[in-house]
């Protein structure tokens, strides 16, 4: 979610979260719930993901207003973390945090936490956090597609 | 008695109440306490030292007309004067710069109320003090001062921060200007271990609109142990009344990024629309890949004043 992108967000049916991209024009699908991939396991570029909304203290603590998303993604194929080659293996984990701010103007703010582990190529997480200012309407939607070097 | 000992009871029971409220009492917000390790994956190569940013690089800021000319007539050696020599380290630098965070709560001493939070200070970075009780922001025609002023209230267990009355300063480690009329709101947002800062910085002398930096932090047990003195003023070298500069129009490194990875210097030169998904497009018809370095060895390729032939 670092890439030059505008996201899409919205409610594909009641258990699941859509979120689309128009740089690369990727979709990835959210899952609450008791929600499990189906077997066999399959591998993709945005992986199987599984969300909740958490809490900041902990448990069930806290105000239901103060909780954030948070997202889980395994099954994700190998690729990179920056297109200058740095890579991240198949068997990488991936958890997002996503925080939604009301600014003062009234405009809405996201703000995603990305932590990647990856035993084999990284000593330690990655952490990277990007942020999206929600704008009036769509008009700035523009699917591109994938490119390596654009 | 039925009456007495039901009034004893509604009393009971309301005293009871009152106190259950004064011991459950929920404090507000989460436990920000610790030291946070630096994780300066985002804008590494702005935050992190030794490379720094480019000196003409002001991609992504909403700079206007006089940002950007300020800016373009900064020299680096300038953060080796004595009066100029702190000039990078505002309370903005806990979103520009690479520093980690040690946090912790100052209590009121009967009811454990929380008066403020500390962010200590880390060799040349100010203490910060975040007034949590609810105190005024000072006069706009108090002194400013380098620590700036700030407050912070806790919205849905995120402390979000108000800081005014800072001095003119940086924000970008390559001397981007921020005037002493710069104010910052953050948001320190806890998940699990990590810890992430949202910055909103607006400028009305420099920027068109508000500029924002993200950094994450990560909880470590290894206590930071920052040095609690502020910046010193130090004789770097710079002849008394010199002010290393550029004369406008003839900055050497205008046109550094684009002959090193052909970025156009409308990219280059910042502007709010360069921070935005669409300005790609804007420019795609102007960027020039750089040719396949093939050099041998190759750190003759690319790097500050050795520039690959563009084709």
């Amino acid at each position: 979610m670092n890439l030059p992108t505008h996201l899409r967000i919205a409610w594909q049916d009641d258990n699941t979260l859509r979120v689309d991209t128009d740089y690369g024009t990727q979709t990835r699908l959210l899952h609450f719930g008791a929600w499990a991939p189906t077997e066999p396991r399959k591998r993709s570029w945005q992986g199987s993901s599984v969300a909740l909304w958490a809490s900041r203290r902990g448990g069930r603590g806290g105000p239901a207003s103060a909780r954030y998303l948070r997202i889980t993604t395994t099954d994700l194929l190998s690729g990179y973390l920056r297109k200058n080659g740095i890579p991240y293996g198949e068997n990488a984990s991936l958890v997002e945090y996503v925080d939604l701010f009301r600014e003062p103007d009234g405009g809405a703010l996201i703000v995603w936490t990305a932590v990647v582990e990856d035993a084999v190529n990284l000593e330690t997480p990655y952490i990277i956090s990007s942020q999206f200012k929600k704008q009036p309407d769509g008009s700035a939607w523009d699917p591109t597609p994938c490119s390596a070097g654009w | 008695m039925w009456r007495t000992l039901s009034t004893v009871i509604v009393i009971a029971a309301a005293t009871g109440v009152l106190l259950r409220g004064q011991i459950l009492l929920d404090p507000e917000g989460v436990d920000l306490s610790g030291s946070w390790a630096a994780r300066n994956f985002t804008d590494a190569i702005g935050n992190m030292p030794g490379g720094g940013p480019r000196p003409v690089d002001y991609m992504g800021i909403p700079l206007n007309d006089i940002g950007r000319a300020w800016s373009l007539i900064h020299n680096e050696s300038q953060v080796s004067m004595p009066e100029r020599i702190c000039d990078y380290y505002a309370p903005t630098y806990i979103a520009i710069g690479p520093m980690g965070l040690r946090m912790w709560p100052e209590s009121e001493m009967l009811t454990g109320s929380t008066t403020a939070w500390m962010i200590g200070g880390w060799a040349d970075f100010v203490p910060i003090t975040i007034w949590m009780d609810g105190r005024p922001h000072p006069s706009k025609y108090a002194a400013h001062e380098k620590s700036g002023f700030t407050t912070g209230t806790w919205e849905d267990d995120v402390l979000v921060t108000s800081t005014t009355h800072m001095e003119a300063g940086a924000i970008r480690r390559n001397g981007v200007p921020s005037s002493d009329l710069a104010t910052m709101t953050a948001r320190f947002s806890r998940h699990d271990n990590i810890l992430t800062i949202t910055a909103r910085i607006d400028d009305p002398i420099y920027l068109t609109e508000p500029y924002y930096l993200t950094r994450s932090f990560a909880l470590t047990r290894a206590p930071l142990n920052p040095a609690t003195h502020p910046c010193t003023l130090a004789n770097e070298g710079v002849e008394a009344e010199r002010v290393p500069h550029y004369n406008p129009g003839q900055n050497p490194f205008v046109d550094e990024l684009t002959k090193l990875y052909g970025i156009p210097q409308e990219a280059v030169l910042g502007g709010a629309e360069t921070a935005l998904p669409e300005f790609r497009k804007k420019i795609k018809d102007k960027y020039v890949r750089p040719s396949k370095c093939v050099s041998v060895p190759v750190s003759t390729c690319g790097g500050p004043g050795t520039y690959p032939p563009i084709n």
